[in-house]
Formats: C-alpha cells, structure tokens, sequence
C-alpha cells in the first residue's frame, strides 16, 4: 500500500525512489555515519589504544562517536576490543541483540578478528562466529590510526547504505562459511554471524 | 579546595594551542584529494607494520621457500610452500623458492620474528599499520600482494593509507639483532643487494657490513669464539 507499506517492509531501500526519497536516504544515510555512537566493549588490551582513540590526541568527537555508550539500546557501533572467550560470547552476542537496528560491528585487533595467536580451547577463533562484523582492524593492538581507519571505512559504507543491503539479503556480515563438526563424524556448512 | 589545582592545569594547557592530529584515514574528497589536515603522526624508522616480500637487483625474488618465518611465527598466520626453481626460468637463485607464501593480517601481531629468523633477508616489514578489512578474504595477502613491484616499491593496495616514506628504507637492516646472531655486527648495518628503495646509507658512527660473503674467521679476534 503505497510508500508506507513499502518503508514497513524493508526499509528505505525499499522505495521506488524518485527525486524526493533518493536524497531523502542520503540524508539518513549521512546522519547515521556522522553520529553512530559506539558500543563499549573493551575486552582487552585493545581497549586502551580505543580509549586512546577516543582521548584529545586523535579525538573521536570528530567523527561524531565520542559518546561510548556502556547501555547498548543507545549504541549504533559495537566495537569489540580484545580476545573473546568463550565464557564472554554469549554476553557479548546478548549485548549485540539488545543494540537498536541498524547496527554495525568492529572487530578490533587480532585476537577478535581470528583470535589472533591465542589458538586454544579458551578463545572464540574470530567474533564473526557470534555477531556479524563489517570491519575488521588488523594489529596487536591496533593503534589509533589503525582504528580511525577502521571507523572510516565503516562510515563511508554506512553511508552508501550497501552494508544494510546484503546484511538483509545474507543475514549475516562478511558471509564467512565454515564446516562445523559435530565430533560424532558429521559435518554441516555454516554461515557465521548470522543475524536473527 | 584541591578541585581549583585541577582547573588551574585547564588554565595552564589553555594556551597552548591544539593536540589533536585529524587523522581520517585517508578519505578522499570528490575531487580524489586527501584533507591536508589528514596527517599521521611521525612514526620511527624501525616501525613494524605490513610486510613485503623483497627482490634482488636483477629482479630475482629473495624468498627461497625454507619456511623458517612461518616456524618462527608465534601467531601462526604465515603459510609457506616452497618448491623446486624451474631450470629454464628460476624465480630465485638457488635450487628453491617460495611457491606459496600467504600472510593472514588478522593473525599476524607484527612481532618481526619472521624478519630476523629470515636468512637472506627476503620477509622485511614497511611501516604501514593504517589498513582495515572488509572481509576476510581481503586480510590474506598472498605472494602477488606481497612481493614487490619492478621499482622495488611495496603494492599499493585499495584498503591501504600509504604515506609517503612509509615504504622506503624496508631492508633487512631494521631487524633487532645482527645477521647470523653476532654481537660483533651491532651497529653495522647490513643488506644484500635488494632491488629499489629498501635500503639506506650508513649512518654517522655505524659500519657498512656487506653480509654476502660471511667469512666467520674475520671477526673471531674482537669477539672471541661466538660458536
């Protein structure tokens, strides 16, 4: 039924844009990039070179983000900072949930991207098996410039609004599929980081 | 009244004009051009950051697929096949050279092991460290991405900040230790013929070490028996 049942439906990408409603996601996209108020979660030594990030050096209130939000309702960006143990992912995919679409994640530093060199019982191998990410900052640890870069490359595909696209279309973030193995003998491909 | 020593320290820092370094990552405005304000700090000459794989001068790759870097990695991430050189049309000189050689950067924790377990100096690392993914796939460089182009230069690649000066002076000459492990060798500076700008002159006060005939006998007598 008209513009609004197509909005209800899925979203501002769904509109048959005309002239109006073209630059009327632009706007959208534009304000969400330049306000998307990260989501702490500080897990290791990648915290310290984030609050870095986030102190008068390199001064994240420049992007909009200085805000770091320890309620995840008001949180648009989570940046996952430091190795994830299995005892902390169900906390941190429970925090992930309770943040309002639409949503991004940051895996920063190695040892959330792919746990890094902590290869053992304790360690998520890569966060993207819990919540999907869209950036990932390589380093141990990242530095500031390493991160704005990061934050950067997110901001400028929030603001062309693909990432919302094939996050809908896939489910999940970067599409990675693994072979699970249930230890019985059987296998079964999964995608990580689906989304609900 | 201790909270007026606290604003006394706002006075005092109030003059003294701006810390902050508007590091953007290299965005690029309409017109292709970066911010001049976009600036990173200065980094020292010996930063770790992304690797590259070298060449020598006549355009023969260094790496001889011994896999002594991917031993040597506490993390894992390097991954190195090494195979026969094809007679008619060697890749190294030497019998053997790297076929595969994949570094995952999402793994790799810059540690430069890999650079000093290197014996001829072929894995060195640039001092860029600006670099973000978007997927995973982009994260491992493979020997095409890393290898150095004709001029020496390391690749420039589409999710890297590249600076000027950030791939210059890439030799072997950043390693911690001495070729070979020899304290007698602290303070020369020593590289191998290498293609392009990875090398740099002696500095004042710093020895010129060519180590590409190692006679281990010269330099027993200032160091009395290193073996």
């Amino acid at each position: 039924m008209g513009i609004l049942g197509d909005v209800q439906n899925d979203g501002l990408a769904g509109i048959d844009h005309n002239i109006v409603t073209g630059q009327l996601e632009k706007l959208v996209n534009w304000s969400r990039s330049r306000s998307s108020w990260p989501a702490t979660f500080g897990l290791a030594c990648c915290a310290i070179e984030m609050m870095a990030t986030g102190g008068s050096h390199y001064d994240l209130a420049r992007l909009g983000m200085e805000v770091f939000r320890a309620s995840p309702r008001q949180a648009d960006v989570m940046i996952v900072a430091g190795r994830v143990s299995q005892k902390m992912a169900p906390v941190l995919r429970q925090v992930y949930d309770q943040m309002m679409e639409p949503k991004w994640v940051i895996s920063m530093g190695v040892c959330a991207s792919s746990g890094g060199m902590f290869n053992n019982y304790a360690i998520v191998q890569g966060v993207d098996q819990i919540v999907p990410v869209d950036v990932y900052a390589p380093g141990c640890p990242p530095g500031p410039e390493t991160l704005l870069h990061a934050i950067e490359t997110l901001h400028t595909q929030i603001e062309s609004g693909e990432l919302l696209r094939r996050r809908q279309s896939t489910g999940g973030g970067a599409g990675l599929v693994i072979e699970q193995r249930d230890g019985q003998g059987g296998s079964q491909l999964v995608t990580l980081g689906r989304g609900r | 009244m201790g909270y007026l020593e606290g604003f006394g320290v706002t006075f005092r820092k109030w003059g003294e004009g701006v810390t902050t370094r508007e590091y953007r990552g290299g965005k690029t405005n309409k017109a292709g051009q970066i911010d001049p304000r976009d600036q990173k700090a200065p980094k020292p000459p010996r930063a770790h950051g992304r690797h590259v794989l070298n060449r020598y001068e006549d355009g023969m790759e260094k790496c001889i697929g011994c896999e002594l870097c991917a031993g040597v990695c506490p993390a894992k991430c390097i991954y190195v096949r090494g195979a026969d050189n094809p007679p008619d049309d060697p890749r190294s000189p030497g019998e053997r050279f790297g076929f595969i050689y994949e570094i995952n950067y999402l793994r790799c924790i810059h540690c430069d092991l890999c650079v000093e377990a290197c014996p001829t100096e072929a894995i060195t690392e640039t001092k860029l460290f600006e670099f973000s993914f978007e997927n995973r796939e982009d994260a491992i460089y493979t020997k095409d991405e890393l290898l150095v182009d004709d001029d020496g230069r390391p690749q420039k690649l589409r999710w890297e900040d590249w600076r000027p000066g950030e791939d210059e002076f890439t030799s072997g000459w950043m390693r911690a230790t001495a070729p070979a492990g020899r304290a007698s060798y602290e303070n020369r500076i020593g590289w191998s013929g290498e293609l392009g700008y990875g090398s740099r002159a002696a500095e004042q006060g710093q020895e010129f070490e060519d180590p590409e005939p190692v006679d281990d006998s010269h330099d027993d007598h200032d160091q009395g028996g290193h073996h």
